[in-house]
């Protein structure tokens, strides 16, 4: 038989609007399926969301990852300085900040209240201080680890000190999340596939007769299956927007407490909804699944049913 | 053209519906299939439309073999075969015009052609104007010329019916039957299976007549002698 472009679109154009005819003739079932599906989508994506603005919120942690060199208390300022100078040739340093002494003792005196018991003193119990800011690129521990080591092995320093270990678990349990959030996705997409192919295996069953008599008067397996896969795939897309609603409403609903939470901390932080490719991924991965579980419903209960006599 | 050769059919029951059944129909015949019930009327036009298989023996249908017909060349096969049912199978929740376009829908027709020849097909069974109506709506002779129109829509090569006036009053009958001889007259092979003798009479075409699996009328085992041998 010769391919016919027009009549072949015309034929997916007639399945694909008898398929969106019959979702919305049973608008209660249609609706209590989208329910499913949308919760099963929300979900992953609602997470990817909580992992985006923690990450985003706590993109300044890498600030956070503070080295403290503190120098012996006989090495002399400008001997502190060249080695400041010389920290921030390395490549794996952002910003070298050194504390004289000096400036250290006269800070503490200002805010520790004990300006007139500091006076008795007689010299400054203070070393200088490096504080060595880290690149964003070498915020790893294994890095830090390599900048700790190499400050320790100057003969000049007493102690290399690190504030950052809870930066590093909060790393940590964002990269846990991020894996849950694939796991979940995984679990929760195959969720999609059992509830896409059980709603079209019904539908399959119910509509029987029509298939027969179709079947009988030369439909092939492919124009039987083509509605069905339009079913499955409305069901998905139609699941992904309903899911996109319940994301987009809980970031609105939580905007503003988040704003006032962030504030508090003295913070402009807002609340980032759902990314452009988040939306795309969404669409496409609910279509793709609704397609794919009808296929499989398709596949496994089309072929059995042939016309009677 | 249909041949039958010693054609055995076992359903998966273990009844034995056909026990050698042997016959040719040429290509522009009509041919009544009579006989009691359960005689194997319809298991031989289940045999033809491919709705079953032979379990032994050969049946050739517009030169194919069905039973060494691949299951992706059955659709292609059926629509070259038109088949009207006693019950008609009309999609009840389609209007008339939906139900006769559906076999010219699944052979790919171009849209304008389709309208064309559904008109047509109802123009033949003198339905034209019910294309809206739902099968519902219909009496049971108008629904029964609607599987009609369905079954020739697509102008197939062969039309088989089972019992096709079987809820038709005498008239209606009648009527029904000189449809299939007009299609029969301008080249169609026509089969049809019936308990209504009289109406058989009538039209004083072909009749193989069944028997417990057989073909028992003298005038066609004398035609076939390659039946007589095997007996
Ligand atoms: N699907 C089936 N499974 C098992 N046995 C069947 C099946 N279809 C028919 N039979 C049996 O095969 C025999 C022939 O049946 P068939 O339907 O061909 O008869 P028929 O001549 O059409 O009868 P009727 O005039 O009552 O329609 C019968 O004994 C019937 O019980
Ligand atoms: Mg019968």
């Amino acid at each position: 038989m010769s391919f016919r472009p027009v009549a072949y679109v015309a034929r997916h154009v007639q399945a694909f609007l008898g398929s969106l005819g019959r979702l919305a003739r049973n608008p209660l079932a249609t609706m209590l399926t989208l329910v499913v599906i949308a919760l099963a989508l929300a979900l992953p994506l609602g997470l990817k969301i909580f992992v985006t603005n923690a990450r985003a919120a706590t993109g300044d942690f890498a600030n956070a990852l503070d080295i403290s060199v503190y120098l012996r208390t006989d090495v002399s300022l400008e001997k502190a300085e060249q080695l400041a100078r010389s920290a921030r040739e390395r490549p794996d340093v952002a910003e070298v900040t050194l504390i004289p002494a000096d400036q250290a003792l006269a800070e503490f005196r200002e805010h520790s209240g004990f300006a007139a018991a500091l006076q008795v003193l007689q010299e400054n119990p203070l070393p200088h201080v490096l504080h060595v800011r880290p690149t964003r690129e070498s915020s790893s521990p294994a890095a830090i680890e390599t900048l700790r080591r190499y400050f320790a092995a100057w003969p000049e320093v007493e102690i290399v000190q690190l504030d950052t270990e809870w930066v590093l678990r909060f790393n940590a349990i964002l990269e846990l999340l991020r894996r849950f959030l694939a796991i979940a996705a995984l679990v929760l997409a195959v969720g999609v596939l059992a509830v896409v192919g059980n709603t079209i295996r019904l539908e399959i069953l119910n509509r029987r007769a029509e298939i027969e008599v179709t079947k009988l008067v030369g439909g092939s397996n492919a124009f039987v299956r083509r509605p069905f896969l339009y079913t499955g795939a409305l069901y998905g897309l139609g699941g992904a927007l309903l899911a996109l609603g319940i994301v987009v409403a809980a970031v609105v609903a939580l905007e503003g407490p988040v704003a006032t939470l962030a504030q508090s901390y003295g913070s402009e932080y807002t609340l980032t909804g759902p990314a452009r490719e988040d939306v795309g991924a969404l669409l496409a991965g609910g279509v793709l699944l609704g397609w794919i579980g009808a296929w499989i419903a398709a596949a496994r209960h089309l072929r059995d049913i042939e016309p009677r006599a | 053209m249909i041949v039958f050769d010693h054609v055995v059919k076992r359903y998966p029951n273990g009844r034995e519906a056909l026990s050698g059944v042997t016959f040719r129909i040429d290509a522009g015949e009509m041919v009544f299939l009579t006989g009691r019930s359960g005689a194997g009327k319809s298991t031989v036009l289940k045999l033809i439309a491919l709705l079953e298989r032979p379990t032994r023996g050969t049946v050739l249908v517009n030169g194919k073999n069905t039973g060494a017909l691949k299951p992706r060349h059955v659709p292609a096969f059926r629509r070259n075969i038109g088949v009207v049912f006693q019950d008609h199978r009309l999609l009840a929740d389609r209007p008339v015009y939906d139900n006769v376009a559906l076999p010219l829908i699944v052979a790919d027709t171009p849209l304008k052609e389709i309208d064309r020849r559904v008109r047509a097909a109802l123009d033949q069974v003198g339905l034209r104007g019910k294309e809206n109506a739902l099968p519902l709506e219909l009496s049971v002779g108008e629904q029964q010329r609607v599987g009609i129109a369905r079954a020739v829509v697509s102008k197939p090569p062969l039309l088989i019916a089972d019992e096709p006036t079987g809820n038709l009053d005498p008239e209606l009958s009648l009527e029904v039957m000189r449809l299939f001889k007009r299609f029969s007259d301008v080249g169609v092979t026509v089969v049809i299976a019936t308990h209504d003798l009289n109406l058989v009479r009538e039209f004083g075409q072909r009749e193989i007549v069944l028997d417990n699996g057989r073909v028992v009328n003298p005038q066609e085992s004398d035609d076939l002698p390659s039946v007589i041998a095997t007996r």
